[in-house]
């Protein structure tokens, strides 16, 4: 374990029932850093938090809090503090009250009570709220009523369950450039818990990404963006074109029908693997001087760029360039060695298909995009 | 879709004629005399009874607080129980609130005689017998008896609508069990016990029938003397209208006052759930 490892869950398992939610699970989070467990619902990332707060205790394994088991210790007795997804302030107090009840069940004098709970509501912007009632706020700023209750506790490490996700954009966008500004200026663990990818890439020092009760990788959010380790993350983060391919040798690969340089190396010779390519990183031009070419399917204005589909052999990528195309025009591609990321194959693999679903067909049978674009726009 | 004021209409008649004309009838017959003649002399009579009226709200009191004390443990215990549970528990509460009250109250009776079951029992044990009808405790027993579950119901009904994240973030924020007991889930279920409070309080001052059967002529109520006024022996409506008047507004203190307890916990007006 390292030396300023805060927390950590080591060969974590635990099952509601039949269901398995967390299977050999581990994770060390380091003092002060800001870490965002990141997955689809259902992956198991509000159960870490719940049992690094102590509402869980798992099956089998470990908590480490600085070093000390804390598996039988009771949510009263940690010393993190949890801002909840429905933000759960109590109905029966003032405002003032609400972020002082920390301190009065710790029996702290009146005095100092006064003192922080002025700070706190100070730093999040409700310093004239403190006799309102909190039944009187709107959502954002029940927020920040959470935030500073959960604050004024002066936890070692402040846990985050979905807190913005019934904040509308506009807000959302606001309270996370806030809480990353709490973050710094307290220099605490923050564990933050989303489905919203942007949200996480934007946040955090440490990303870590979930699925079925599995951690699929941990890293950076340029790392986890730029270098996903399999499909699943691949698609999950930002738009991905995923393909089957070849590894010919060290920077050499084949897929789309012809061989390609690249800058990824380490695979057995021929085998076989996942292509990245990321929209934005796809160069359009004219048919003849392109790597490959294909038909435009469809145009989609989105405001910075177009989204368009080109179906080069029956495979549909996605392309997000300034530049409008015509529909039914042909138009070449080209892939810099630098834009293309080699995957080993996992059981995501072929999971991800391309974007098929984004053509004309998709209006008659009126499925949503499995890209999950509704959910952001 | 009907316009709300034609479809208040019916509710407005039945209010007029059930309700407002009644009460309107209650008060010209206590200012008045047998003649028609307004009077101030029922009123004034009324304070001869001010014993009775003591007795009435303090028995009343009494029974209040039992329900209380006992009724809001069950509650709370009934909704930490799972939701396949509550329902039969509840069910349970209810069960005897189908049985006719006049039974419900001569089964007591035999209960509690002289020569009654308990009793019988107790000598059979070799134990002596205990006087236990027509006495003031009898009168409490069946108050609580009888309308307990009016306050157990609406403190379990707050109680299960007590968010579980809330009482996490009580925990999460350092509070025990007793703490988060004291802090968080007392105060938020103030709108169950009032609604509890004065459903039982209400009809245990005004009860005829309980101190009747149980207490014998030592304990007569309010609810007794009015009885009386009406139908029994001392035959006065004018003084029985002015007894009711007088309790009416007694009980509209006491539930006054009640709701300023209320005023400092929920103030967006969820007071009276039931």
């Amino acid at each position: 374990m390292e030396n300023n490892t805060i927390i950590s869950l080591q060969n974590i398992d635990v099952s509601f029932g039949k269901e398995n939610v967390l299977k050999s699970f581990n994770l060390n989070i380091r003092d002060g850093e800001f870490v965002t467990l990141l997955g689809p619902s259902g992956c198991g990332k509000t159960t870490t938090l719940r049992i690094i707060g102590g509402f869980i205790t798992p099956d089998t394994g470990d908590v480490f809090f600085n070093g000390k088991k804390i598996n039988d210790l009771p949510p009263h007795k940690r010393e993190v503090n949890t801002i909840f997804q429905k933000y759960a302030l109590f109905p029966h107090l003032n405002v003032f009250e609400n972020v002082a009840f920390g301190m009065r069940v710790h029996k702290k004098p009146e005095a100092q009570i006064r003192e922080t709970v002025g700070r706190m509501l100070e730093m999040v912007n409700l310093g004239g709220f403190a006799r309102r009632s909190v039944n009187s706020l709107s959502g954002g700023q029940q927020q920040r009523v959470a935030i500073a209750r959960a604050l004024a506790n002066e936890p070692k490490v402040l846990l985050l369950d979905e807190p913005l996700g019934a904040l509308d954009l506009k807000l959302r966008k606001d309270m996370q450039t806030e809480l990353k500004k709490i973050q710094q200026q307290l220099g605490i663990t923050f564990v933050f818990v989303t489905h919203d990818q942007e949200e996480a890439l934007s946040m955090s020092d440490t990303v870590v990404v979930m699925d079925k009760g599995r951690i699929q990788q941990i890293g950076t959010p340029q790392d986890i963006y730029n270098e996903p380790q399999n499909a699943f993350i691949a698609d999950f983060i930002g738009e991905s074109n995923i393909l089957d391919g070849v590894m010919h040798r060290d920077f050499l690969v084949e897929f789309a029908g012809r061989k390609f340089d690249c800058l990824d190396k380490g695979f057995r010779p021929m085998e076989p693997v996942d292509v990245v390519i990321r929209p934005e990183d796809i160069e359009v031009v004219p048919p003849v001087e392109g790597h490959i070419s294909g038909v435009v399917t469809s145009v989609n204005f989105k405001g910075v760029h177009y989204e368009i589909i080109v179906d080069v052999q029956d495979f549909k990528w996605m392309i997000q360039s300034t530049e409008y195309q015509e529909v039914g025009d042909e138009i070449g591609l080209i892939l810099q060695p630098d834009d293309i990321h080699i995957m080993k194959k996992s059981e995501y693999s072929g999971m991800f298909g391309d974007y098929s679903t984004f053509s004309d067909e998709m209006e008659e049978d009126s499925q949503p995009a499995e890209e999950g674009e509704e959910a952001e726009s | 879709m009907i316009k709300s004021k034609t479809a208040f209409a019916p509710y407005l008649v039945w209010m007029g004629i059930f309700i407002i004309v009644p009460m309107i009838l209650v008060g010209y017959f206590a200012f008045t005399d047998q003649h028609g003649a307004f009077t101030l002399k029922n009123l004034a009579e009324v304070g001869q009874y001010s014993n009775v009226f003591l007795r009435s709200i303090w028995l009343g009191l009494i029974a209040t607080v039992i329900s209380l004390l006992l009724g809001y443990p069950l509650a709370y215990l009934i909704s930490r129980t799972g939701s396949h549970r509550q329902g039969m528990l509840i069910m349970l509460i209810m069960l005897p609130m189908w049985m006719n009250f006049l039974l419900r109250t001569y089964a007591w009776m035999t209960l509690l005689e002289d020569s009654g079951i308990i009793n019988t029992f107790l000598a059979g044990l070799g134990l002596g017998r205990l006087h236990l009808i027509n006495t003031a405790g009898a009168v409490v027993l069946g108050m609580v008896y009888n309308y307990i579950p009016y306050m157990i119901l609406p403190i379990y009904s707050v109680l299960t609508k007590i968010d579980e994240s809330v009482i996490e973030a009580a925990q999460d924020l350092g509070a025990g069990r007793r703490k988060v007991f004291l802090k968080v889930t007392l105060p938020m279920s103030m709108p169950g016990v009032i609604s509890g409070v004065t459903m039982v309080f209400v009809p245990s001052v005004s009860t005829f029938i309980i101190s009747k059967m149980l207490g014998g002529g030592g304990n007569l109520l309010i609810g007794d003397l009015i009885d009386m006024q009406f139908l029994g022996s001392a035959y006065n409506p004018n003084l029985g209208s002015a007894i009711s008047l007088v309790l009416m507004v007694l009980i509209l203190i006491c539930m006054g006052i009640m709701n300023q307890f209320d005023e400092g916990g929920s103030e967006d007006g969820e007071g009276m759930l039931i």
